[in-house]
């Protein structure tokens, strides 16, 4: 079978399965919105700052809000399909607008994390694998049993103590140095910078997770028949760990990885609430504390998409590398 | 904030099910007029139930010889301990003010740990939180696990349709984020330490559905489970006297690193101001320890410090629990 009839079957099969889900999502969302303390028309009576029952009940009618439960949730529905996630009395701008602004903060600081999990899991888990039983095995299993019991809020604040009030080195919080007029890569740069401690306290998690992954799957792979054969022909060690063991390991932590999507977002939430980084998670928190619900349920509904999305692409990606993959099912 | 993630629970088929049909002897099938011709089985029973016990037996010892399990336990009860020491010790509410402010640990001998920003006693708030946090980690796992097996039980047992519908459910509530999802349910239901602990639960409850789902497909294939279902035994008998006991040792294993997950998630939603306002907690006393970082850092530190020891103990605990019950994974190391 052709890898472009592999992909495109792939592809099909995710999307029927990914229907059921989001409607479901949706619908959550929708009956969330409505357990939710006051409606929209409290927020504008408040806003207003004087309301009579008469101008409420006026409200609620321009709104839709006397209407049965299901006509409601169709609206609910008919606005989301026009990308339509509701107005933020708070912002002062409708809710999409208002994440599409946040959006490529969190992605970029999740990202950012992701990789420095991945490369960094990987090295410590070879390193494990090589020295199984040793002691260097023994530490690095302890750090990254440390590793994953440290909250991620926590070793940010810490992360910042040292490396900002202490030594002064990093910035503690924002992602840009602000009212600079650089330009080209000494942009990048700064925001490099910026980038280090919340993408590191982000990714410590992850990586313990990894570290132990690639340890268990190069031990796995260390008993097999090729790897027996190139050491006999002459490997060297060095190759033979990178070339022969890691490609193979790779295959579970890339399926983790994908998973981890969601996980790491509710990372990024408070994260960023400790480095003040001006993304997804910023903006829930902020919502939270003005319990502006519509902002709220909006992230769920967008971030539960994104991790629809990011599901598709690690299936789309093993039907790319595996041959087996799309194939067999 | 998915700890149970890292937990991979490798294989499914570890001795002690090899072949378990009944836990006692007298729950065997009652030798009445009809099931004259069997009672053969009650023999094999008794054998059967004896080779079990041993099973148990090594599993604990192996369980105690690990060290790192050990160390867990010891901590894991010094926390408790004092979670359950703190009424008797400092009887009066850790909110309130006993002394002047910022003094810093070791300052003053009746506050061995210092004061915060407000005067208060943090010796008194950590022990005080670490009765939050083992409470709300235990109920919320608890609560999670029941969801999750009775769930997992159904779809796994039964296939079909309902398995296809309760599938849908898990993986509706995997998609979303769940740490999104947890602040959204405090933030709408009003932050008290039931609707945290819930909270926690409805976020927690998929993975177990889907860890049990797959055992009981696994297990509801095996020759015993097709004998008991031959003998004319009920639906629910099998389901929790033959397939679940046999499902335990990765529930157990999961339940250790869910505690630890909970403690984590509780704590970072007081951290964030989504606490019980009127209970002290290691969360909110971070969160309110990070405005005065610069100057008095122990008050961020210490509170941190008691969420990173409890979460290692009990992940040691689950590491030794894995190694214990899955012999398999053991010998790897």
């Amino acid at each position: 079978m052709s890898a472009y009839k592999r992909i495109g079957r792939t592809i099909r099969r995710t999307a029927i399965q990914a229907v059921p889900t989001v409607l479901g999502i949706v619908i959550l969302n929708f009956f969330l919105l409505k357990l939710a303390p006051g409606d929209a028309a409290d927020v504008m009576a408040a806003e207003a700052g004087s309301a009579t029952v008469e101008t409420m009940a006026a409200l609620r009618e321009r709104f839709g809000l006397d209407n049965p439960i299901l006509v409601q949730l169709a609206n609910y529905l008919n606005n989301l399909a026009h990308f339509s996630l509701g107005f933020s009395p708070r912002y002062g701008m409708p809710v999409a607008d208002l994440i599409g602004q946040r959006l490529p903060g969190t992605l970029t600081l999740m990202l950012v994390a992701l990789a420095i999990a991945i490369v960094v899991g990987l090295v410590l888990g070879s390193l494990m694998a090589v020295f199984a039983g040793r002691l260097p095995d023994r530490l690095i299993s302890i750090i990254s049993l440390l590793f994953y019991s440290i909250p991620g809020f926590w070793i940010g604040l810490m992360l910042i103590l040292l490396f900002s009030v202490k030594l002064g080195w990093l910035p503690s919080g924002g992602d840009s140095t602000i009212g600079s007029r650089l330009t080209g890569l000494p942009v990048l740069l700064d925001r490099a910078r910026y980038m280090i401690l919340p993408a590191t306290s982000l990714a410590l998690f992850y990586l313990a997770i990894y570290a132990r992954l690639t340890r268990a799957a190069m031990l796995e792979v260390r008993s097999q028949d090729f790897v027996r054969t190139a050491r006999a022909k002459g490997v060297s060690p060095f190759v033979l760990t990178t070339r022969h063991m890691l490609r193979n390991a790779l295959v579970p932590i890339t399926t983790m990885a994908g998973m981890h999507f969601g996980g790491m977002l509710g990372g990024a939430v408070v994260v960023e609430t400790v480095y003040s980084w001006p993304g997804l998670g910023r903006l829930a928190f902020e919502a939270v504390m003005a319990r502006d619900f519509s902002v709220l349920l909006g992230i769920l509904l967008l971030s539960s998409f994104l991790v629809i999305i990011a599901n598709a692409a690690v299936d789309l990606l093993q039907a790319w590398l595996d041959p087996r993959i799309g194939a067999s099912r | 904030m998915k700890a149970q993630q890292l937990k991979i629970y490798s294989g499914s088929e570890n001795e002690i099910s090899a072949g378990t049909p009944e836990l006692e002897p007298d729950a065997a099938p009652v030798p009445g007029s009809r099931w004259t011709h069997i009672h053969a089985p009650d023999a094999r029973t008794t054998a059967v139930a004896d080779a079990r016990r041993q099973g148990r037996g090594r599993e604990l010892k192996i369980f105690l010889s690990n060290p790192n399990a050990l160390f867990g336990i010891v901590v894991l009860a010094i926390i408790a301990v004092a979670a359950l020491l703190a009424p008797v010790l400092y009887p009066g509410d850790p909110l309130e003010m006993v002394a002047r402010p910022f003094l810093w640990p070791g300052q003053n001998a009746a506050y061995p740990l210092g004061t915060d920003s407000m005067g208060r006693d943090v010796l008194a708030g950590i022990l005080h939180g670490a009765w939050i946090s083992l409470t709300v980690g235990i109920a919320a796992t608890l609560l999670g696990l029941g969801v999750g097996v009775t769930v997992g039980a159904l779809a796994g047992y039964f296939g079909g349709l309902v398995d296809d519908l309760l599938v849908k459910l898990i993986e509706i509530f995997q998609t979303i984020p769940s740490f999104v999802l947890l602040v959204v349910l405090v933030a709408i239901a009003q932050p008290t330490t039931t609707t945290v602990t819930t909270a926690i639960a409805i976020v927690s409850w998929p993975t177990v559905a889907r860890l049990t789902r797959a055992e009981f497909r696994a297990i509801r294939e095996k020759d015993y489970v097709l004998a008991a279902r031959s003998l004319g035994f009920g639906h629910a008998r099998i389901i929790f006297r033959e397939i679940l006991p046999n499902a335990l040792p990765p529930l157990i294993v999961t339940s250790s690193v869910m505690v630890a997950s909970a403690i984590l998630m509780e704590s970072a939603l007081s951290f964030m101001g989504l606490g019980d306002p009127n209970r002290v907690s290691w969360g909110s006393m971070i969160g309110s320890g990070r405005d005065v970082i610069r100057t008095a850092w122990y008050l961020t530190a210490l509170p941190g410090l008691a969420i990173v020891f409890t979460v290692l103990a009990l992940n040691l605990i689950g590491d030794g629990l894995n190694d214990a019950l899955n012999p398999r994974f053991s010998e790897e190391r």
